[in-house]
């Protein structure tokens, strides 16, 4: 074994560590903050009429933006009707009905949350998924994504759904207009036709404070709990309901994100990569020396005589 | 590599068994063709609630962690200094190789969008915190690194090789078209031959140092596989969701590793009719009891810190997957405890078995059994996705069983036989 390769190696090894390590550090997430500054919307159950008007606004808009195709009901072999049970890989929001009995029903909306933390994001290994850090808007990106669904498994209200039925299939899902009618009209289509003025839009502590006043002004009608205020860390599309909340479909959440979590335990192990490089360096070096003893050369084994040998 | 430690095993490659594969791994790659036609939705049971199904569970999670005989035995041979065990690690890597090119097929079976995977390769699309990505990136170089490690038996092979069977068959066709052989064939020949004879000691200068990338890399990527579901601390169930998923996946890996190595010494000792490897395998099965009651501390000791243990013995669904991968797992490691039975091939082989169940079940209950998305999902795999990982698994033995006719692999008999072979069941260490 030479010498001088074997320093070489072990030298080249140091520097992808070290470059690795510049890369890593850049990017690691020290701790979560939330921003107030970025956008989001705000539903108020109970102004939902229940008219889908941003159903439809929403295909409208974003029917050819990622070749979105409308979804066919059993009844219709036709293909006349649109007639969505869920979110799927046609809708990226749905208006779905909550009855509790004849007298007490309550609609509910349901599209991507946009966590301010969000777990799809830090599980998508290309970055497909990517959240903006002006706008807080959660981004898909089909021309990178590979369509591994990690993001499925991560989102902890299911949002990110795939197209099943393709051969070219894509995720979908809400992607607050962000390509389409937020840049034409600055606001987001769901929310510029509701009729009855149950999805606000604006920046998330305006939100906040108007879903505070809210429920002060209306001690009786209102669930006292906003929901998304703090939910895994925060997210910027935001709830009022006068029914609970996990009864309408929206899942009882701690307030930590749990990318926090997982993020943590990932970065303890591969900490600048140290640890990966320290175990290849210590195996090698112990590989080599049992080298030596077995005759330097690992074909030493025409003269070795422990075949079958110790213990 | 010791070169005149290994042999080809000589027997006819078109066997009855040959044609049962066969016809399996045809049919699961029809299918393959169909899924890529008409949508992973025509052929399989997965949904937006179940995004991750047989595929991802039993190929990636589980098929990888059976392929790792290759990294169990190159820990043992060149850390824990055995070389004696050195005439089995050939088989051992090819079996990985087998495992690990499959699985990494497989996922491109299953994601949805595998022509943008090059994305891997463009630094500027890394996402390091993804432990998706740390997979990946470690099962691509693991699978070159044992596509190089098993290269010395291609070169030997090479080297040696009149290439009879390859001149007859051309031959034949020429004769067909009725022309002369062109001489420049034998001239290539011949250059490949010299090329194997030139690279072959210079590989097997440096190959020590790919040996150890090969330990390194598994281990990376085994502890990532667990920490794959970190994430997922809403949908999977808490006897499952820990912080320690990673180290769990690791010894779970090793353990499987040295069983699978003495499952397959067993079975393939048994199909092609030679004398059990007894000494070795107990020598083996001496270290699968040490890794088995680590993890298994870990995890009671995980659940107790948690409080999670009532949940565990609470016998309701998932109490009681968790329960039986936990009795398998322990009680093969009882049996591997005792010397007499360590040194019988059935006890070895139940044993082995028993412990690669338990341990394929552990990440069976982490990707599927104990993943609940919520309400109103369900998953049990289609025939149509059944069939597609059967077909895989089947294209795996298929190609050990005529790799090893036709490259040296299995371990030269004369070496053991003075001692073995004489009694093959019994033999005492
Ligand atoms: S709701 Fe789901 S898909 Fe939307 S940002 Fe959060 S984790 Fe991502
Ligand atoms: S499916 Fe696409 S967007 Fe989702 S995690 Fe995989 S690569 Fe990222
Ligand atoms: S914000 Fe845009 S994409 Fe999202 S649900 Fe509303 S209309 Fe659809």
């Amino acid at each position: 074994m030479g010498k001088p390769s074997r320093r070489q190696f072990l030298k080249i090894m140091g520097a992808t560590g070290a470059a690795l390590l510049a890369g890593k550090q850049a990017k690691a997430n020290e701790g979560h903050k939330i921003n107030n500054e970025t956008i989001g919307m705000l539903y108020d159950a109970t102004k939902c009429v229940g008219c889908k008007a941003c159903m439809s606004a929403c295909k409208r808009v974003n029917g050819d933006y990622g070749s979105l195709s409308y979804e066919r009901a059993k009844f219709d072999t036709d293909g006349l009707w649109d007639a969505p049970e869920d979110l799927s890989g046609s809708t990226r929001t749905l208006i779905k009905l909550f009855k509790q009995s004849e007298q007490e029903w309550s609609y509910v909306k349901y599209s991507c949350m946009h966590c301010q933390k969000p777990s799809c994001v830090s599980v998508c290994p290309v970055a497909a998924m990517t959240r903006d850090p002006e706008t807080g808007i959660v981004d898909y990106n089909k021309n990178t994504c590979i369509g591994c669904r990690y993001c499925q498994v991560a989102c902890a209200f299911n949002i990110p759904k795939f197209q099943w039925d393709r051969a070219l299939p894509q995720i979908v899902k809400c992607d607050l207009c962000k390509n389409t009618n937020l840049p034409k009209k600055g606001i987001s289509a769901c929310a510029e036709v509701c009729p009855a003025g149950a999805i606000m839009f604006g920046k998330r502590k305006d939100l906040l404070e108007e879903a505070e006043k809210r429920l002060r002004e209306n001690p009786g009608k209102y669930i006292n709990h906003i929901y998304g205020a703090n939910e895994l860390g925060g997210t910027n599309h935001i709830y009022l309901a006068s029914m609970q909340f996990n009864k309408l479909g929206l899942p009882t959440l701690k307030d930590a994100a749990p990318a926090e979590f997982s993020e943590k335990i990932q970065h303890t192990i591969y900490k600048g990569f140290i640890a990966p490089v320290a175990l290849y360096s210590t195996l090698c070096f112990i590989a080599l020396k049992n080298m030596k003893k077995h005759g330097g050369e690992e074909g030493g084994h025409d003269t070795n005589t422990d075949k079958g040998g110790h213990h | 590599m010791g070169h005149d430690e290994y042999q080809v095993h000589e027997a006819k490659i078109l066997t009855p068994s040959f044609i049962v594969l066969l016809t399996l791994t045809l049919i699961g790659f029809a299918l393959i063709a169909l899924r890529f036609i008409k949508g992973i939705g025509a052929v399989s049971n997965m949904s937006d609630g179940y995004p991750w199904g047989i595929w991802i569970t039993y190929d990636v999670a589980t098929g990888t962690a059976i392929a790792c005989g290759g990294y169990a035995m190159a820990i043992l041979i060149y850390i824990r200094n055995r070389m004696h065990y050195h005439p089995m690690i050939r088989s051992a890597i090819l079996t990985s190789m087998f495992g690990y090119g499959l699985a990494g097929f497989s996922v491109m079976v299953d994601v949805g969008r595998p022509w943008n995977a090059y994305n891997f390769f463009v630094p500027s699309k890394w996402q390091v915190n993804s432990a998706m990505f740390e997979v990946a990136v470690c099962v691509m170089a693991y699978t070159t690194v044992l596509i190089m490690e098993f290269l010395p038996a291609i070169l030997t092979t090479l080297e040696k090789t009149e290439w009879k069977t390859l001149q007859h068959m051309l031959d034949l066709i020429y004769g067909r078209l009725g022309m002369e052989r062109p001489e420049r064939i034998g001239d290539r020949l011949d250059k490949v031959k010299e090329l194997a004879a030139w690279a072959r000691p210079r590989l097997d200068k440096v190959l020590i140092f790919i040996i150890v990338l090969g330990i390194t890399l598994p281990t990376m990527h085994q502890s990532s596989l667990g920490s794959l579901l970190l994430i997922a601390s809403t949908k999977l169930h808490p006897l499952w969701h820990t912080g320690f998923l990673p180290l769990l996946f690791l010894i779970n890996c090793m353990y499987i590793g040295y069983s699978i190595a003495i499952l397959e010494s067993v079975i393939s000792c048994y199909a092609f009719k030679r004398p059990f490897e007894t000494k070795e395998l107990s020598g083996l099965a001496r270290i699968i009891p040490f890794l088995t009651v680590i993890w298994l501390c870990v995890v009671i000791g995980d659940l107790a810190w948690r409080g999670q243990l009532g949940k565990a013995l609470s016998f309701d669904f998932y109490s009681c997957f968790f329960l039986l991968e936990f009795c398998l797992i322990a009680s093969g490691s009882l049996i591997l405890f005792s010397k007499r039975r360590r040194e019988s091939i059935r006890w070895l082989f139940s044993s082995a078995a028993l412990i690669v169940l338990g341990g394929a079940l552990y990440r069976f209950n982490v990707y599927l059994i104990g993943f609940n998305p919520g309400k109103g999902w369900h998953y049990f795999p289609s025939l149509a996705e059944l069939m597609i990982t059967v077909g895989i698994v089947a294209f795996e033995i298929l190609g050990y069983q005529v790799l090893v006719k036709i490259l040296p692999v299995l371990p030269k008999l004369h070496t053991r036989d003075q001692h073995t072979a004489a009694h093959p069941m019994g033999e005492k260490a």
